[in-house]
């Protein structure tokens, strides 16, 4: 097993004025205001899930309290009214990755997006046909891969990261070759951070006729997304690390492809006309809607699409650019602490790290003392710290409402971790 | 909304209080054992924390044991303290010992995602012991013509 410690250069940024208006940001989510052991929360675990600004509680509470039915099929003033919600939000999110209406499907999450296409997808291939991973994926992007290979007896390559915690070039040109079927891989790395050039690989794909797909789980909250410029064939995302209620997430395909891939889970409303001896299936997006759906978190995703619309996507980028800039240059300036990934300029707004010597749960702990909360352990990305050499690390990471004073707080708390270990 | 909890030794750092920092620096049976009757790994998938623990016994009860982990200061102290706790136990007891033994030795309550680093020691007892009875079971009905081969 290699070790890489990565050597960080510690970055000086003039201090400049916060671009967002984080203030009145923060006033529309509610939960902020809540204490922690005491102290007001910083909550820096937006990798993991966002907090949701009340516009989204509320709207999903005034769909319970006033036009609660199934939808497509109750022909009533309550049914319609939650039909047109519903196929609303589906075109807020599709626009919001700038994808026709009917190439995304809702679906639980990033996870089963995944899922839903490696099961599809494997389904037209040979024994010894070659799908590409990287080393830096999240499980999500991993497992579902793994188990329909090891299933279909066909090949999993992994593109491997260099020193700097970037895909390796090399690597990436040896493993993509004319036995590829499928290269999916994830936009930002949840762990590293490192915002991966999706465009340039998927050209490589298609010149290798492989398919496309991306894991937008960590870039689709945090920058603005094109999925037309981006030119990948699917795209997978979650609504609850972008503002939106748990359990709605999204696959985008393209439309070609979405036609062809057969439905993945049957019954209720994919369906046009059902025989006792065979079944039209419904059109696209519908086919892939089996069941009743999370009717109120869809709703409640499109009015946390409508937020981010507001607050800007580009604006989010610059803010969250300007947040890791500042943490990335606070954190190297400690000589107790080590930093997983690469610079401040390529990272999207997380930060991996650990405090020399401290395990990753006891630093989460300590700062939990504090109000801070962050995530430790391996991100669901084990094979990802195997390559780093490590069992477990912790992260923090950034949305539209934290604020440099929060960093302050916590590199106040890190100070604190090293005083309680500094004996050992 | 959850409650609050305001007591000091479950804020933060209060955790670390210096007997549980004293277990994590200086584990006590920290090593192998030659020949044990009962070996387990044991890890915690969450945080990628590893604990092996070794057991000599003597009749049923508990001879040595010794342990060696790889995690953080919670999980390493709380195997420190439950070695020293199962010395000359019969393995019944041993057995019988539960999260709310571990939160006593600790001598701090530990929340539910804690949980598993503080019983981490623990389950690799309990299943090495698991393990070693079901062994012990096939062996005797061996002896006793039970089964065949």
């Amino acid at each position: 097993m290699e070790i890489l410690w990565f050597i960080n250069v510690s970055i000086k940024m003039p201090q400049t004025k916060q671009l967002m208006d984080t203030e009145k940001i923060r006033k529309d989510f509610p939960i902020l205001d809540r204490k922690v052991n005491g102290k007001p929360l910083v909550y820096l675990d937006n990798a993991a899930t966002s907090q949701k600004p009340k516009q989204v509680i509320d709207t999903v509470k005034d769909y319970y309290e006033n036009y609660n039915a199934n939808i497509h099929r109750s022909i009533h003033k309550l049914g319609e009214e939650a039909t047109a919600a519903y196929e609303e939000a589906h075109k807020k999110a599709a626009d919001f990755i700038n994808a026709d209406f009917d190439e995304v499907i809702f679906t639980k999450n990033t996870t089963e997006s995944i899922n839903l296409l490696a099961y599809s997808l494997t389904n037209n291939l040979k024994p010894n046909d070659e799908i590409v991973i990287s080393q830096m994926e999240h499980h999500s992007n991993f497992v579902p891969w793994q188990q329909l290979a090891i299933k279909n007896d066909l090949k999993l390559k992994f593109i491997k990261i260099n020193r700097e915690g970037l895909l390796d070039e090399k690597s990436i040109n040896e493993t993509i070759s004319k036995k590829t079927k499928i290269v999916s891989l994830t936009h930002v790395s949840n762990v590293l951070g490192t915002v991966n050039d999706v465009k340039k690989i998927g050209k490589l794909a298609h010149e290798n006729n492989s398919l496309f797909v991306i894991d937008g789980a960590q870039s689709v909250p945090h920058m603005p997304v094109d999925v037309k410029k981006l030119d990948c064939d699917f795209m997978a995302f979650s609504g609850h690390k972008m503002l939106g209620p748990t359990g709605i997430g999204g696959l985008y395909g393209k439309k070609g492809l979405l036609n062809k891939m057969g439905p993945f889970l049957y019954g209720g409303e994919m369906i046009k006309e059902v025989k006792f001896e065979n079944t039209k299936f419904n059109d696209l997006p519908w086919k892939f809607e089996a069941g009743t759906m999370n009717i109120a978190e869809a709703i409640g995703l499109g009015a946390a699409i409508d937020y981010l619309n507001k607050a800007g996507m580009d604006n989010i980028a610059r803010h969250e650019k300007e947040m890791v800039r500042y943490a990335y240059g606070k954190l190297s300036e400690m000589k107790e602490i080590e930093i997983y990934g690469p610079s401040a300029e390529k990272r999207s707004g997380l930060v991996a790290f650990n405090v020399k010597g401290v395990h990753a749960h006891d630093t989460s702990q300590i700062l939990d003392g504090e109000g801070i909360a962050i995530r430790a352990g391996h991100h669901c990305a084990m094979p990802l710290h195997s390559v780093l050499g490590i069992a477990a690390s912790a992260r923090a990471s950034f949305y539209l409402y934290n604020t440099k004073e929060e960093v302050d707080k916590l590199m106040e708390g890190i100070k604190k971790v090293i005083d309680v270990f500094r004996q050992y | 909304m959850p409650k609050e909890n305001l007591d000091p030794n479950f804020a933060g750092e209060g955790i670390y209080r210096e007997n549980i920092l004293d277990h994590y620096k200086n584990p006590h049976n920290h090593g192998e054992i030659k020949n044990p009757d009962i070996k387990f790994t044991e890890n915690n998938p969450l945080c990628g924390d590893v604990i092996t623990v070794n057991i000599k016994l003597n009749g049923s009860k508990v001879e040595d044991v010794k342990f060696r982990s790889m995690g953080c200061a919670i999980s390493q102290s709380a195997a420190s303290m439950l070695t020293d706790e199962i010395r000359g136990k019969t393995l019944k007891e041993v057995k019988n010992l539960q999260r709310e033994d571990i939160v006593n030795m600790l001598g701090i309550d530990i929340g539910v995602v804690r949980t598993k680093c503080a019983t981490l020691g623990l389950a690799a007892i309990k299943n090495g012991i698991k393990e070693f009875e079901s062994k012990y079971t096939v062996l005797r009905e061996r002896k006793n013509g039970k089964i065949q081969n």
